[in-house]
């Protein structure tokens, strides 16, 4: 029966200091289908039952399940293993997030920032009866921002991050950008200074590792750059658009 | 130990809209999950959401009346005529305030929401936000509630309830980052944990749909009701059983089997695509038991690439991403391979239309709950509605019972304890047993094969009594588990030893009730039943816990408007 190995990063509280490395190996039945979270579940049934992974709907929109394989930012449950085109499929956890155990990785900083750019839609005027009109085109602009699972992949892969802990980072930040947008959000000035600072969208240096490292195709730069011209059109003229 | 006045379990849609329904009544409230809230299984719902909202050009007609009756119609009868009026009567309230709170549905050129066609409606009633509606409305609702200052305990695992005197009290739950089981108490609870898809090998539910809520609350002597009615979704994705919207067909997609017919003409020649989903699933099987599958194997076709690129990628782009990513089949070039696929439980807790359930202090609603508005085969668009409509009902209820005196009342720190205690024996016992107790996913694999195999599409007799005598013999060894992973932290192998036997024990409630209901109905489809038999079985299946198993009884269907008929499509 053919087989791939898996080459997984490991970490338990427990037993290893912070910032341990640590890697062990298992051998996975190989099958066409086979997707890298199918694989770890076979570890974790049949070989170790100690291993820790989050998961959730296992078809890419839940955000449970980003990690780091093979060098590259991905969702285990829509990583098929065959089109990795390699013998060894290697598994970390998100990187440069600190560890709660072996992939699972601590997203309560990531949360924190989510909360601080108040991601809910906000109105002064009171609703109409039936539903506050959107014209498509308008709603056409919320079609990006909308689709983001919270995975934290692009959060885990921005330098602007790393340096600099009070960074919102990519994902608040494209939630920020969802509401900014929206045409039937009322508090895009009381927002603003949640975000136009220097640990705000300034910091965004336009890497765009965040584009590459989304596992839904969205570009989280481009709707930081956005954010930086309505911040300018708004101190200019005071208005939204 | 950590006291909220109510503790909702589970953070998908029902639980959330609970929540924030009983912070609005002024309660300090907890929602406790398993995963992030925005992670929760609602969010994999695409097709859309029912509410006669009269938006659509052919639906200007439509009324919460006529939803009420292609509900009730749809459930074979079985749902409770007036929660399903409820229910309908609720829903453009709900959307209107689902939008207002943000919610990104799809609109029309003079700013309205959009609606879709869907299977057994007699209008296009489906309110949706392209193929991603679940994810948007279960977003909408996280974003709520943060705003709303719900507390979140986030990643805690909950195993069991508390019950003092009779009344629900709070929850044991494990925490999964801190480790460790702890009790949490309350005046009330709200189970919003969702299905029991995972039950069965062929499923399109999350890995977490396992049923945990509705086995916790059967086990602590609250009835589940109509378990053996089962969703086969139509279309799930041939090696993944990954859903593929109603939506799909809703836009104008086909079934095609082997020979290239689009065979639904010979089962529902009106509807044809969009009949409801038990129909359709059926025929699907019956196609492929007969040799028309594609090159005769055990699968057929969902045909979108007439509808065009444009079309597609404008209306189902989330169907064609994973199409291609779980399949590697493009729709826009090429026809998608698909199979029916569990999808959802019908049955669930027995709740009245405010979530109470026969235990003071207990709620439930969503998919976990049954209330029923299902009855024997729930519509597409009405699983969201039901989250939302009968959630917000639930916390409501709960707010109002707390506020009244009729919950809560006298220190519940004794029995928490006691039931912490008895937590803490089980899992060591576990662990005591280890390798040389009963492998839990080796139980795991025989009982997901049993009820595909056995209790699937079409039934009979002797092949569910074979079926049933296989579970029996897992609820056996259920006694004699073994933990092997004893670490504190994220324990997948403790919680997914500890789910098992609730797992078994809803199964059991399938197989019984199953073999009980000597008719067809609905998704109950008896192959040596094959008729309605409205004089003997126009009642609902209640099952009762029991050291030996399930006890079944019967309720009556509350009937209303709508005269059973014979349903034709």
């Amino acid at each position: 029966m053919p087989e791939v190995r898996f080459h997984i990063r490991r970490f338990d509280p427990e037993r290893d200091a912070p910032g341990t490395a640590r890697y062990d190996d298992f051998v996975v039945p190989y099958e066409e289908s086979l997707t890298v979270l199918e694989g770890l579940f076979y570890i974790q049934e049949h070989l170790d039952g100690s291993l820790s992974f989050r998961y959730c709907c296992r078809a890419a929109v839940c955000g449970s399940c980003a990690m780091y394989i093979n060098g590259r930012y991905r969702l285990a449950c829509q990583t098929n293993v065959r089109h990795l085109h390699s013998d060894v499929v290697t598994v970390e956890p998100l990187p440069h997030m600190p560890l709660v155990k072996d992939l699972v990785c601590d997203m309560d900083d990531f949360f924190a920032k989510y909360e601080y750019v108040q991601p809910w839609l906000q109105r002064f005027t009171p609703p109409p009866e039936r539903e506050i009109p959107q014209a498509p085109e308008e709603r056409r602009k919320l079609d990006m921002p909308i689709d983001c699972i919270l995975c934290g992949a692009c959060y885990s892969s921005c330098p602007s991050v790393w340096t600099d802990p009070e960074y919102l980072g990519p994902a608040a930040l494209l939630k920020a950008y969802r509401f900014e947008v929206d045409s039937r959000d009322e508090a895009g000035r009381e927002r603003l200074p949640r975000w136009d600072n220097e640990h705000g969208v300034y910091r965004c240096h336009t890497i765009t590792n965040c584009v590459e490292a989304c596992p839904k195709e969205l570009n989280p730069t481009e709707g930081i750059q956005w954010l930086k011209m309505a911040a300018v059109r708004r101190r200019l003229f005071g208005r939204k658009k | 130990m950590p006291h909220h006045q109510l503790i909702v379990v589970g953070g998908g849609l029902a639980g959330l809209r609970a929540a924030i329904e009983a912070k609005a009544a002024g309660l300090d409230v907890a929602v406790l999950s398993q995963v992030h809230p925005g992670r929760s299984h609602s969010g994999a719902a695409q097709g859309g959401i029912n509410a006669a909202l009269a938006n659509h050009p052919e639906g200007r007609d439509d009324t919460p009346e006529k939803h009420a009756f292609d509900t009730v119609k749809g459930s074979d009868y079985l749902a409770d005529q007036d929660a399903a009026i409820q229910m309908c009567s609720d829903a453009p309230g709900v959307i209107f305030e689902m939008e207002h709170w943000g919610c990104p549905f799809s609109r029309y050129e003079d700013g309205r929401i959009a609606q879709r066609p869907f299977g057994g409606a007699g209008f296009p009633r489906t309110c949706y936000g392209a193929d991603k509606t679940g994810h948007y409305l279960l977003h909408t609702l996280v974003e709520r509630a943060y705003e709303r200052r719900v507390t979140m305990y986030v990643e805690v695992f909950v195993v069991d309830l508390v019950v003092d005197d009779g009344r629900c009290r709070g929850v044991v739950a494990y925490d999964m980052v801190r480790g460790g089981f702890h009790a949490f108490t309350a005046d009330a609870v709200v189970i919003a944990t969702g299905g029991a898809g995972r039950l069965y090998g062929n499923t399109t539910n999350a890995i977490i749909s396992t049923g945990g809520g509705a086995a916790i609350a059967y086990r602590a002597g609250v009835p589940v009701k109509d378990m053996e009615f089962i969703q086969f979704h139509p279309t799930g994705l041939r090696t993944t059983n990954i859903l593929m919207t109603e939506g799909a067909r809703g836009e104008g997609g086909y079934l095609i089997n082997g020979e290239g017919e689009r065979f639904m003409a010979r089962y529902a020649p009106k509807a044809m695509e969009l009949a409801p989903r038990d129909i359709t699933a059926r025929a699907i099987q019956t196609e492929i038991n007969e040799g028309r599958g594609i090159d005769g194997k055990d699968y057929v076709y969902l045909d979108l690439r007439h509808l065009g690129a444009e079309k597609i990628n404008e209306r189902l782009p989330g169907i064609r991403d994973l199409a291609i990513h779980f399949e590697g089949v493009d729709p826009v070039e090429e026809p998608i391979p698909i199979v029916p696929s569990q999808h959802y439980t019908m049955g669930g807790i027995d709740t009245d239309v405010d979530g109470r359930t026969v235990m003071p202090g207990l709620y439930a609603a969503g998919e976990c709950a049954c209330v029923s508005v299902h009855g024997a085969n729930r519509l597409g668009g009405n699983s969201l509605l039901e989250t939302i409509v009968f959630g917000r009902r639930a916390g409501a209820a709960a707010a109002a019972d707390i506020n009244g005196g009729g919950a809560g009342g006298g220190d519940p720190a004794a029995a928490a304890r006691a039931a912490v205690a008895a937590v803490e024996r089980r899992v060591a016992e576990l662990a005591d047993r280890g390798r040389d107790g009963e492998d839990p996913y080796a139980v795991r694999a025989e009982m997901t094969s049993v009820t595909k195999e056995h209790f699937g599409i079409f039934r009979e007799e002797g092949q569910m009594r074979e079926g049933l005598a296989r579970l029996e013999r897992l609820k056996e060894r259920c006694a004699r588990l073994g933990l092997r992973t004893t670490g504190k932290v994220f324990n997948l192998d403790l919680m997914r030893t500890l789910e098992l036997e609730g797992m078994v024990d809803l199964s059991l409630c399938v197989a019984r009730g199953a073999l009980a209901r000597t008719e067809s109905r609905g998704s109950h489809a008896r192959t040596d039943y094959p008729q309605r038999d409205d004089a003997n079985w126009l009642k609902h299946t209640l099952a009762w816990h029991t050291p030996d198993g399930p006890r079944l009884e019967y309720k009556p269907v509350t009937l209303g408007p709508f005269e059973p008929q014979e349903r034709k499509y």
